[in-house]
């Protein structure tokens, strides 16, 4: 597999274009908006604290059967396109309200670039993974972007309630181990990202990319 | 020479901090003394070394001047700073001047199970004339330190008040006395195994029956912490101490009802003075027994005439409490004979044997039930008290014949027969059985009382709907964001859904009435000592008016409910705290309720309930008062539970602080309904003592359960069949449907 330098262009100039992701935000059932408590542009804060304790800000009050009920925020960002008009009025399920523009910061940017460009093993199943214990010991010693696989090596061993399960690499040719998403011995969901490997040959452009991201986008 | 007087000089300037400490920047007799003394200080060595004598002298004279000064102005709030000063005495200094040598136990300095209590096994020796004897005691308390930050100003940790226990055990064990030395401002709040409100409950639990001489001395007494090693036989108090339900800065952030921040320091003295929390005060509530006099502005870490008063006191009381034990013409003798500090003319043997331990038991049982007696509330007419008296040794007498002589004598014939018939079933049957029929006709066939399953009585026709549910429109479920619950209609919620979510199983809280009519048989409740309401003790201002409120609106006397009641037939004793009356906080009343309830429970030998519908903790109106209700109703409990009866708590909603570390905490088999929250102290406590915040979970039922603390969680729906069988499969071996 080689990475589609072309397509990663295009997805940067995307990015460049709009440097935000929009998190549309609909009312969860039938009722009445009887009241707004965000105005067009207004900053909205997702829930926070160490525990996600702390509520996410009031955005619009939906009443059903005399039961007002505060939708929050889950998203940082700004409001935009609040669609004031609706004040008042009873509006079916699913009915967009606003949206919520959330800036994207240079880590994020990376991270999804990176989700794009590089080879990623998935977690195949819900279990806990922990690196094979040559790939641990290399990685150990030489760091991270610097061990090279190849087909058929032993890269992961997924483990749960003590059955061990192995994990090879089945793409052809070599690639580096670039960046680990998962920490050993924690419970990984299905799907979730485990490992990004790059192709050896195309480590040089990407990292180019990466520093070039990091020059422009001083956000 | 030169040396001496440079360490008396050091000593003088000391005592100005201490005194400027102390008195605060209002304190204007000091003026710039501390800044001169200060002066004079540096440049000791510059001055003619014959003046400095008369100097240092002079500077004494007017410092002892200004002591007395500051002594007569000392007020409620200066005695707590006092209290709290780093040059106050410590357990340590306690254990290097009164007692004769000393090994700590469980780690000493830092490297200890909890720095902030020392446990140790001591000596300690008396002079009769010209003998010397010693005493070996176990010595526990807390460790406040001069300054030292891992010792926490002496909050014990819950695995430093296991520790006391632990030693506690020990002492019993060998049969030495107890010294326990509390300095504390509290315990440390935090949840973490053993917890610190069970492990209060169970320190309380155990002491109320430790069959050794407790003695206690009270420097700094911050409510639950103090309660955890004061249940004792005698409670000494120094002169110069504070006894507290609370930190007066804590009460005046309630008082002033602040979210955060500090509270102005005017308040804070008003409170000081409004708790009642000086040793004097303490005597005249009867809290405490006695006041062990100090210098001016309190003993400092030199001040070795009051170590020895204190060694005296301290013997003298062991001594007392030893002697009530065996005859009062020998405690009579003692008490009347000439003991000095010096010298003391009798020599008593700290041991007692198994009739004293008996003895010793009760008396502090006795103590301990009267104990803030005198403050209750009670329409008492001279004939009705006499006769109530009455009716309660007939009740009493009564029970005793039908369980205890008729019961046991049956209970025998019938193992004896068993036995026999088990052995020769055979080859006896043809003459048993008609001895067993006579038997029966005189006996008359077993009056067993009817038990009926739940549900078969709860028709639909005659359950008690909430009048929340009165409302047409929907609530939404607070935890509808996590488990997607859809909206829930209020007529249902509160009827046929019992108040929870049926979809994550979330309990709405409903209202006291609820629990009395849906939990027992129709008609069976009877409530009992209905009058008995809360005072105001203290003359705490503006509580009076608090409580009539409270009275208006409930229609209630105190915060504790007490009834009997029938479940599915079983008869039992129940009582309710409830959060309509000031939070169910408990004060004086409420604690002689629980305590009569209880006492009613054993005579009967019926089960006992409590159902908390929230507890706000101890009323901080009452002050001490209050707090005593902890050890008292704590005694009580024991009394019960040792005699075979069943106690059975649940809690729900809100359930904090005091009475969760007492006789709820207590409490051998504790069950919470789900959504409750319990613990010892609220976040914003565990916070600002801590300085650390804890996650939003914190208190809630299923990590009460992890801890250990209760046994269970239930389902409200399912309250009275979880409560019935609790009954059926848990009752203990004294009740009386057994």
């Amino acid at each position: 597999m080689k990475i589609d330098f072309t397509q990663l262009t295009q997805f940067l100039q995307r990015f460049k274009a709009k440097p935000y992701k929009i998190y549309p935000i609909f009312t969860p059932h039938t009722g009445k908006i009887i009241e707004f408590k965000v105005k067009e542009g207004d900053e909205v804060k997702g829930p926070s604290g160490k525990w996600l304790e702390k509520p996410g800000t009031p955005l619009f009050v939906l009443e059903r059967e005399k039961n007002p009920k505060l939708i929050r925020a889950h998203y940082d960002g700004l409001a935009q396109n609040v669609r004031i008009e609706l004040l008042n009025r009873f509006v079916e399920a699913g009915e967009l309200v606003l949206e919520i523009r959330h800036p994207l910061t240079q880590d994020e940017i990376i991270s999804e670039i990176l989700l794009n460009a590089l080879l990623v093993i998935r977690a195949p199943e819900t279990a806990r993974y922990i690196l094979s214990s040559e790939l641990g010991k290399r990685l150990e010693k030489e760091g991270l972007g610097k061990v090279i696989v190849k087909e058929g090596d032993e890269l992961l061993i997924m483990t749960f309630m003590k059955r061990e399960t192995p994990i090879f690499l089945k793409e052809k040719g070599q690639y580096i181990i670039y960046q680990i998403y998962f920490k050993p011995f924690e419970l990984v969901q299905a799907g979730e990202p485990l490992l990004g490997l790059c192709p050896v040959e195309d480590l040089p452009h990407l990292e180019k990319i990466i520093q070039r991201i990091k020059d422009e986008w001083s956000l | 020479m030169l040396i001496e007087l440079h360490k008396k000089l050091k000593d003088l300037l000391e005592l100005a901090v201490y005194i400027k400490d102390i008195k605060g920047e209002d304190f204007s007799s000091i003026g710039n003394l501390y800044e001169n003394l200060l002066e004079f200080y540096h440049n000791f060595y510059e001055i003619p070394p014959e003046r400095i004598s008369s100097l240092i002298n002079d500077y004494e004279a007017t410092l002892k001047k200004i002591l007395l000064k500051a002594e007569e102005t000392l007020n409620p709030y200066e005695i707590v700073k006092i209290t709290r000063h780093p040059q106050r005495f410590t357990l340590l200094d306690i254990l290097e001047n009164v007692y004769d040598s000393y090994m700590e136990l469980g780690g000493d300095g830092e490297l200890n199970i909890d720095p902030a209590i020392i446990c140790a096994k001591a000596l300690i020796s008396r002079r009769v004339g010209d003998e010397v004897y010693f005493h070996q005691v176990m010595v526990i308390g807390h460790e406040k330190g001069h300054g030292e930050e891992f010792r926490r100003g002496g909050s014990a940790a819950p695995w430093g008040n296991e520790k006391a226990l632990r030693y506690m055990k020990m002492a019993e064990t060998e049969g030495i006395p107890i010294h326990f030395y509390i300095f504390t401002p509290g315990a440390y709040p935090i949840e973490d195994y053993p917890g610190a409100a069970q492990q209060i409950a169970r320190n309380l639990f155990y002491m109320s029956k430790l069959s050794v001489p407790t003695i206690s001395f009270i420097s700094e007494g911050g409510s639950g912490g103090a309660e955890a090693i004061g249940l004792t036989d005698l409670r000494l108090m120094a002169e110069k101490g504070y006894y507290s339900v609370i930190s007066p800065e804590g009460a005046a952030a309630i008082e002033a009802k602040l979210k955060d921040g500090r509270p102005p320091r005017e308040l804070v003295e008003k409170m000081a003075k409004a708790l009642k929390l000086t040793a004097k005060d303490n005597l005249q509530l009867g809290t405490i027994d006695r006041i062990i006099p100090e210098p001016p502005l309190g003993a400092r870490r030199k001040d070795y005439d009051f170590f020895k008063r204190l060694k005296y006191e301290m013997i003298k009381a062991t001594d007392e409490v030893v002697l009530q034990t065996r005859s009062l013409k020998m405690f009579r003798k003692y008490a009347l004979s000439k003991q000095t500090p010096e010298s003391f003319s009798y020599f008593v043997n700290w041991e007692l044997s198994e009739d004293e331990k008996e003895i010793l038991i009760e008396n502090r049982y006795k103590k301990y039930r009267e104990m803030t007696r005198w403050a209750i509330l009670e329409p008492k007419g001279f004939f009705k008290s006499i006769a109530q008296k009455g009716a309660q040794l007939g009740q009493s007498i009564a029970y005793e014949v039908k369980y205890r002589v008729l019961k046991s004598s049956h209970k025998t014939f019938k193992k004896f027969w068993e036995d026999l018939a088990s052995e020769s079933s055979l080859l006896l049957k043809p003459v048993s059985d008609p001895i067993k029929t006579v038997y029966n006709l005189i006996v008359g066939k077993k009056v067993r009382t009817k038990i009926r399953m739940p549900g078969e009585i709860e028709s639909e026709s005659d359950f008690y709907v909430s009048p929340l549910a009165l409302q047409d429109k929907t609530v939404t479920c607070p935890q509808a964001e996590k488990y997607g619950c859809p909206d829930l209609w209020v007529p249902d919620l509160y009827g046929e859904f019992c108040g929870v979510c049926p979809n994550c199983g979330y309990h709405f809280p409903l209202e006291y009435h609820w629990y009395i009519n849906n939990l027992f048989d129709k008609g069976s409740v009877k409530t009992f000592n209905d009058e008995i309401s809360s005072g105001n003790p203290l003359n705490f201002e503006g509580y009076a008016e608090k409580l009539k409120k409270a009275r208006e609106e409930t229609g209630l006397n105190s915060a504790l409910l007490s009834f009997e009641a029938k479940i599915g037939g079983i008869s039992i004793v129940a009582v309710m705290l409830v959060a309509d009356f000031r939070q169910g906080t408990v004060g004086v009343a409420e604690g002689e309720k629980f305590i009569r309830a209880i006492e009613l429970a054993k005579i009967s030998r019926r089960p006992f309930i409590a159902l908390v519908h929230t507890t706000g903790g101890i009323r901080i109106h009452e002050g001490t008062m209050g707090v005593v209700q902890m050890p008292r109703c704590t005694m009580a409990v024991r009394d019960y539970v040792d005699s075979g009866g069943l106690y059975i708590v649940i809690y729900d909603n809100n359930s904090y602080a005091g009475p969760v570390a007492s006789f709820l905490g207590s409490a051998p088999y504790q069950f919470a309904l789900k959504s409750t929250r319990l613990g010892f102290a609220g976040p914003r406590v565990i916070f600002e003592t801590t300085g650390q915040p804890v996650p939003p979970d914190y208190h809630s039922v299923e990590n009460a359960l992890k801890r250990g603390h209760i046994q269970g969680i239930w389902d409200r729906r399912e309250l009275r069949k979880k409560l019935f069988f609790a009954l059926l499969t848990m009752g203990g071996p004294n009740l009386y449907y057994r």
